[in-house]
């Protein structure tokens, strides 16, 4: 993908978040709290289930470019993929911020964050939630 | 000043990060390696020449640090791997004897992590209890709501001279003589104000101070607690071992050496003290008054040229530090100090470990910039420049 076209991707997200609003304390949401404790960022997810697939994700929180707008491209793709579906898409997601082999094709505008490992110290920010989520569907299939 | 002694600054890095750590000097640098490289052995074992040389040169280290902070005795000195280990020290040595269940400490929620959480574990120990003197609304500290915070049951008062965050500079030597009118001890952590401030332990009559010695252009890992010498002889070690034990018997009797050596288990950071005296020296060669004036007048000109710049949230600009916390409208903190990195310039964003002081700020995180005395005019001119052009960011950081 060309530079210029990630990068509006990624404002785009930034600037105009899927999804950014808060669902404390209300019925059949999941909340999931992701932070970074070594540099800032603070996000909560909330995913809303039905049956085995995932309704719903919005969140909210105080986080960088690469966090917010990873978390919203996040939001949108795996909202409608089952339990199973969501947990490949992350996996998949993780090698490919890991730099190690991963199937394009179910990444979509994920696929912005192909270059993250360039810049080590946006790892972590680019799967923050993504490992929130991911750890949180683990659960969810253990208890089915 | 004195640039060409700091082997970092020998590129175009624009360091701003100096709250964190300062840059080592070449004598400092050399000093270490000079000592692993020509006469290196243990301490307080010598039989030989070399051994002896380190035993001077390490107590030579002590002697130093008494005369830099005006302490009455070298004894009261004691060497520990910087100011949290310092503040661990005196939490869990001297006031987890003598504290009981519902005396109160006063603390602020500026303080750096490391004079909070060793509180709470003692809370949670003892039952003491943490109350926090409020700030005003320069988030500073000011006597008249210390003095508010005053009970019956109040025994410490444990504050950082310079806050890491604000920048502000503590009324101290006030706060010192409020306290010890009522029998308060008062706990001071220098590790922001060592190299920005005089630290004079007899007039300020503080009776414990902690400071880490990369904070004042030493090496990492080393720093040293002072505490007066009756408190020190009635504190106890948290560490035990060779070099602080006099005997000991199969039984478990055991006699402790004396104050500061029971304080020192183990084989020490040899290098990290002498690198830590050269320092001092450094310092001294320099001469704090200097180093005051010309962070003074870096700040008021940083300040300056930063309020001209729309977009800048500027938080602590009445400050007397060195320390300057800022945003830019709109940005994520942590976005601008890596636009600033493609420039090399190093400033520090987030909370600052001080995790509580958000709710004072009303913001959950800053852009930091801490001067010291390396730093220039050019630099801020340079990064002036850098950062009024940030409407650049996402073709710089994306």
């Amino acid at each position: 993908m060309d530079k210029e076209l990630k990068r509006s991707i990624i404002l785009d997200n930034y600037q105009n978040p899927y999804h950014r609003e808060r669902h404390d304390d209300e019925e059949g949401y999941i909340k999931i709290n992701s932070r970074n404790v070594s540099c800032i960022d603070n996000i909560d997810l909330y995913v809303k289930m039905k049956d085995d697939k995932i309704e719903s994700i919005s969140f909210d929180g105080e986080a960088c470019v690469i966090s917010i707008s990873s978390t919203s491209i996040m939001s949108s793709l795996l909202e409608g993929k089952t339990i199973d579906e969501a947990i490949e898409i992350i996996k998949n997601y993780d090698n490919m911020i890991e730099e190690k082999d991963y199937d394009k094709d179910i990444l979509e505008e994920a696929l912005v964050y192909d270059d993250v490992a360039r810049q080590p110290s946006r790892k972590k920010c680019a799967t923050l939630t993504w490992h929130g989520l991911y750890k949180k569907l683990l659960e969810l299939n253990e208890e089915k | 000043m004195n640039r060409e002694d700091f082997p970092m600054l020998d590129g175009n890095l624009i360091y701003f990060d100096n709250g964190a750590t300062t840059l080592k000097p070449n004598q400092v640098i050399d000093s270490m390696t000079d000592y692993y490289s020509k006469y290196c052995a243990n301490a307080h074992r010598g039989d030989y020449s070399n051994s002896l040389k380190v035993d001077n040169m390490y107590e030579g280290v002590r002697e130093k640090i008494k005369k830099f902070i005006n302490a009455k005795e070298k004894s009261e000195i004691v060497f520990t791997s910087g100011a949290t280990d310092g503040l661990n020290r005196v939490v869990f040595g001297y006031f987890k004897k003598h504290l009981k269940a519902g005396d109160e400490v006063l603390l602020t929620v500026s303080e750096h992590a490391s004079n909070i959480l060793p509180w709470f574990v003692l809370a949670k120990e003892i039952g003491i209890k943490i109350k926090y003197i409020p700030l005003d609304c320069h988030h500073e500290v000011v006597l008249e709501n210390v003095e508010k915070m005053l009970s019956d049951k109040t025994k410490v008062i444990s504050l950082a001279y310079v806050n890491n965050v604000v920048g502000d500079i503590r009324p101290i030597r006030d706060i010192v003589e409020l306290a010890h009118q009522r029998g308060i001890l008062v706990v001071g952590d220098g590790a922001q104000s060592i190299s920005h401030i005089k630290t004079d332990v007899t007039q300020d009559d503080i009776d414990f101070f902690v400071a880490s010695a990369h904070k004042f252009y030493g090496p990492t890992g080393i720093g040293f607690l002072y505490g007066k010498f009756d408190l020190l002889d009635d504190m106890d070690p948290v560490s035990y071992g060779g070099g602080m034990n006099a005997i000991y018997m199969s039984d478990g009797y055991m006699e402790l050496r004396e104050v500061p050596t029971r304080f020192e288990a183990g084989t020490q950071n040899i290098a990290g003290v002498i690198g830590m005296g050269e320092a001092i020296d450094y310092l001294d060669k320099i001469g704090i008054k200097n180093i005051i004036k010309h962070e003074h007048e870096l700040k008021e000109y940083l300040v300056s040229k930063l309020k001209k710049i729309d977009n800048i949230i500027l938080y602590n600009e009445d400050t007397a530090g060195s320390i300057v916390a800022f945003n830019v409208k709109d940005i994520f903190s942590q976005d601008v100090a890596i636009y600033l990195d493609k420039y090399n310039i190093c400033v520090r964003s987030g909370n600052h470990c001080a995790k509580i002081l958000n709710k004072a700020f009303n913001v959950e995180n800053t852009c930091r910039i801490s001067l010291c005395f390396y730093n220039t005019y050019e630099e801020i001119d340079k990064f002036i420049e850098i950062i009024s052009n940030i409407g650049n960011i996402w073709n710089e950081i994306l």
